[in-house]
């Protein structure tokens, strides 16, 4: 088989930890073993690619009892070879942190607050007004009497943040209703 | 990308302009830096030292909105040092086309201006043709309107002393560039441009970019290893989301959105697909039809049939010539000629320019649908700063998002890699993908139509819609399957069953396909290409970094676009050294070339295959605002005149008017100073997900202004001192960092300043200051409406007291 690079990197760093460890003169290398294997260990390697810009480094989450445990740069993936930017590098915190919207929120006209709702309703009354706002402005033919097939008063912007197959739905789920005021991060 | 990340290593020179790649792309700059290792020239033609600077050979600071000269300077000594190649121009690109004699420049217009429309009637940029449509030519390149010799006429006036006196560069800087760059216009010597949003985001966008195009040609510098005009995409998935058209103006796959005067197919197709007279012209766009009836037969499945054109009738059909973009999207709004709206995962309210009109026009929505994965300066609009919630309408649905690694799927990188990510954990609460919400959105709406009625029930009732969202079967249908059991090339194939490459879809509709592009991405033969991870290649692939096996990337798996022009007419490659094909023993090795036909010398086939024509374009007629690059100030400018013509600013650029939409005079005493923005390494574009994130907030904590000692002494302002940034449009709160990065401008005579903010802040994280974008403009690229965020006017001066910033 093969030594990927991955394979290559970890041999290498327990060359280069005995090295320093002699030196020192102290044998830590089971407390050393023990502290790195108490986060990941047993943990599930999934492969991901970091959410920011273009260059798409690859990375590797760890996940233990459905929680994700770390995540680092994947040292086999030819552009980022392991390495993250600052931003790759907080996706941990990212992913972990108490500030992630996690429940529909709603907002009724006038309003000083935000209300949870259940998804649901949500999808209910967000369908409704979509309904109301298309039978009311569907624009069939235009005024030379071509057919054309369009609504006008609805928008839709986003995203780049999509994966593939979701920009591809969206597309589809906007022909599907007539939107033709579409538009996302590409433009700029 | 031409190319793709690691290729830049293979570069000799590379220029980096409109970008600050060190910082935006932190980790494909180790290629940038291994060119460096292997001897590469590093330049940085940019307004301000920054990071990117730091690690070049060389900073060329450039006053912003000035590209266009700076490089129509280098056309010039192109042809001033005879640096161009001479076997690429002449066989490779349309350099040898007569130009129609109807043609003309005349003081910064071309021939067809209309200034009640501000648009070009574009009839007379042609070329002259014989009667079978073929444009004449003289290979010999001395009829005076052949291509060369009017781009040689046009950029005569692009001299040093009119370049340095328009740009503020000195003589010595622009000599010191284009003697580096011009020294890659031989066989064996490769150069590459970096650019990004600073070039884009002007109103001579596509017009810059088009500059970098003909100097790319002219130097043999396209299609080759190490060379090519690299777009460093910075938003995750923005190629994807570009091959997927998230946009009003085309459909996936690079095809145009139908407009009204298309009423049928057959219409459709006849304006789309062009006709090429030339012989070896591969001309690719002719097989657009079958790509487009498979798109037909993948959005309606059993309902498209050739009877009924496919459902093509169901499309919406655009106003010819109407622009649908996002800034006059938000000025329909401002108008309030719009009742709803879907707002996923983009924060408006911060990163559009004019950020008080767009705020002030969101508010007049009836409602609005927000996909985030945090509040937002959008989500929360109805409460910020001075406004009134018990005066704002607007019902807000906030729908929690769930982020990548909480997902599946692929993930088109800026080289067109198409990379497969699994899902590690399950979303956060309640969230949900993207998918997860339209599928069941759409479902929960056929419902409601079938059982109520209502407008034009069909066009939602006729598609082929899905269950439930599932990224692997949206990724098949992306390839494109068999709609009927079909035989390609000797195989059989049954109905269902994934269509091996694009070659192989049809305009019969007896194939279905979302996007042609990735056809040949999850095979019947090898799955999903989108999972590899086999990083083996042949010793010649190893040699310039090409990893053919690792994912897969559109089109075909071919890693470097044009490849064909990397060798000459027998297929030997101009620089052995880099080869990305050859033509060895009958057949091509390396990359997959741009066609498997034999050489040019052989089979006559052109290497440009998407063009017309089978040529590069030198002269190209689609731009909107010329067939050549011309340069125009900003539309706002600290100048009233430039040495090339008396056309100021553009005389295509779009804009909109209203109380809000105010504008500077040229030359404005009350707005002296030039603002470029940025963002940061730390903060995420408009700083919407990153600044939740304490690490990164403390790295990057709050809004500043760099500014130059010398403007800085002019209004006592302090490094540290809290400052106020005006435009016509708005005032800012900063920091005032005095530095060096930034220096004062030579301009026409006189001392201009410029000063840069980033735009990462905004005013739900609590005294980090507020939108940059309150200050800039929307005054648009005529061709894409793309807005100069990268340039307008303002003033400075030191606050008496902060409420933005703590």
């Amino acid at each position: 088989m093969a030594v990927t690079r991955r394979k290559f990197l970890k041999l290498a760093g327990a060359g280069a930890l005995c090295l320093t460890l002699s030196q020192l003169g102290f044998d830590m290398t089971e407390a050393k073993a023990y502290v790195a294997a108490l986060k990941i260990e047993g943990a599930k390697e999934v492969h991901s690619v970091c959410p920011f810009c273009a260059v798409c480094c690859q990375i590797i989450a760890h996940v233990k009892d459905g929680r994700l445990v770390s995540t680092e740069g994947d040292p086999d993936f030819p552009v980022n070879q392991g390495t993250l930017c600052a931003k790759g590098a907080a996706l941990f915190t990212m992913y972990t942190g108490k500030h992630r919207l996690t429940k529909p929120m709603y907002r009724a006209p006038y309003s000083s607050s935000w209300v949870e709702k259940d998804w649901d309703w949500t999808f209910r009354q967000i369908a409704r007004r979509m309904k109301s706002a298309r039978d009311k402005d569907f624009i069939a033919k235009d005024a030379k009497g071509r057919t054309v097939n369009r609504l006008e008063s609805v928008f839709s912007m986003g995203t780049s943040h999509a994966s593939n197959e979701e920009c591809a739905v969206i597309h589809q789920a906007l022909k599907g209703l007539g939107v033709i005021h579409q538009d996302h991060q590409a433009r700029t | 990308m031409t190319n793709h990340w690691i290729d830049i290593k293979n570069s000799d020179a590379i220029l980096i302009m409109g970008s600050n790649a060190a910082e935006h792309h932190p980790i494909a700059f180790k290629w940038i830096m291994k060119a460096k290792e292997r001897g590469a020239a590093l330049m940085h033609v940019d307004p301000k030292f920054s990071r990117t600077s730091a690690r070049c050979d060389f900073h060329v600071p450039l006053r912003s909105g000035t590209d266009i000269a700076f490089l129509g300077g280098m056309i010039r000594y192109i042809f001033e040092t005879d640096s161009w190649f001479k076997e690429y121009v002449v066989n490779y690109t349309n350099a040898s086309f007569i130009v129609s004699k109807s043609f003309g420049f005349s003081d910064g217009l071309f021939t067809g201006y209309d200034p009640e429309t501000r648009r070009y009637d574009k009839t007379s940029w042609r070329f002259e043709r014989n009667s079978s449509g073929a444009p004449l030519r003289d290979d010999t390149l001395q009829h005076p309107r052949c291509v060369l010799n009017v781009i040689r006429k046009h950029f005569e006036r692009y001299t040093l002393d009119s370049v340095s006196a328009t740009t503020g560069v000195s003589k010595a800087d622009l000599v010191r560039v284009y003697d580096i760059f011009c020294a890659t216009g031989k066989p064996d010597k490769a150069g590459t441009m970096l650019y990004a949003l600073g070039w884009t985001q002007h109103t001579v966008g596509v017009q810059n970019i088009r500059s970098a195009a003909i100097i790319q040609l002219l130097l043999g510098n396209i299609g080759v290893s190490g060379g090519g005009i690299n777009a460093l995409r910075g938003e995750p998935n923005v190629q994807g989301s570009t091959d997927h058209a998230l946009l009003y103006d085309s459909i996936p796959g690079y095809h145009k959105a139908p407009v009204a005067s298309w009423q049928t197919l057959a219409d459709y197709n006849k304006a789309n697909t062009p006709v090429s007279h030339v012989k070896g012209s591969v001309n690719w766009w002719q097989n657009r039809p079958k790509y487009v009836t498979s798109l037909l037969k993948a959005w309606y499945g059993d309902s498209a049939t050739p009877e009924n054109d496919f459902c093509y009738g169901l499309l919406p059909k655009l106003a010819d010539g109407e622009d649908y973009s996002y800034m006059f999207i938000m000025d329909r709004v401002f108008q309030g000629k719009m009742r709803g709206g879907f707002i996923m995962g983009v924060n408006p309210m911060n990163s559009f320019p004019n950020t008080h009109k767009m705020r002030k026009a969101l508010d007049n929505l009836d409602w609005l649908v927000v996909t985030e994965i945090h509040n937002s300066e959008t989500s929360d609009n109805w409460r910020r700063p001075g406004a009134d919630p018990a005066k704002i309408k607007t019902e807000v649905f906030l729908l929690p998002s769930a982020h990548r690694i909480e997902k599946e799927g692929t993930i088109s990188n800026s080289g067109r890699w198409l990379q497969w990510f699994d899902k590690a954990v399950e979303p956060e609460g309640e969230a949900r993908n993207f998918g997860n919400f339209w599928v069941p959105f759409i479902n929960l709406m056929r419902k409601m139509y079938e059982e109520e009625g209502g407008a034009c029930p069909e066009q939602l009732l006729k598609m082929r819609w899905y269950e439930k969202f599932d990224a692997s079967d949206i990724a098949k249908r992306i390839n494109g399957q068999f709609e009927a059991d079909c035989e390609v090339n000797g195989k059989k194939y049954r109905k269902g069953q994934q269509v091996p490459m694009f070659t192989a879809l049809k305009a019969d509709g007896s194939t279905s396909s979302l996007n042609w592009l990735y056809a040949g991405s999850w095979t019947e033969e090898e799955g999903c290409k989108a999972k590899r991870r086999d990083p083996s290649q042949t010793p010649m692939q190893a040699k310039i970094g090409l990893f053919p096996n690792w994912s897969w990337c559109w089109p075909q798996n071919r890693r470097i676009l044009y490849n064909r022009a990397s060798v000459d007419l027998n297929g030997r490659p101009w620089d052995p050294s880099r080869a990305i094909i050859e033509w060895k023993d009958g057949k091509w090795v390396g990359d997959v070339p741009d066609g498997a036909q034999p050489p040019m010398a052989q089979s006559g086939v052109k290497p440009f295959i998407m063009t017309t024509d089978g040529t590069g374009l030198l002269f190209g007629t689609a731009p909107a605002d010329g067939p050549l690059p011309e340069h125009y100030e900003p539309a706002e400018t600290p100048i009233k005149e430039h040495p090339f013509s008396s056309q100021l600013s553009s005389p295509c650029y779009k804009y909109h008017k209203s109380a809000y939409d105010k504008m500077a005079e040229p030359a404005d005493p009350a707005f002296p100073y030039v603002l470029t923005t940025y963002s940061l390494t730390e903060h995420w574009c408009g700083g919407g997900g990153t600044r939740a994130v304490p690490n990164l907030l403390e790295a990057e904590p709050q809004l500043y202004v760099e500014m130059s000692h010398e403007l800085a002494k002019e209004k006592g302002i302090a490094n540290g001192d809290g400052v106020i940034v005006e435009s016509p449009r708005g005032a800012v709160e900063a920091i005032a960092m005095v530095t060096i990065r930034i220096r004062p401008f030579e301009v026409m005579g006189r001392t201009v300043h410029l000063i840069g903010m980033p735009f990462a802040y905004g005013w739900t994280t609590p005294g980090c200051g507020d939108s940059t974008n309150r200050l800039t403009i929307g005054a648009c690229d005529p061709n894409t409406t793309i807005p100069e965020l990268k340039a307008c006017c303002v003033n400075i001066r030191k606050a008496n007291k902060l409420t933005e910033i703590a």
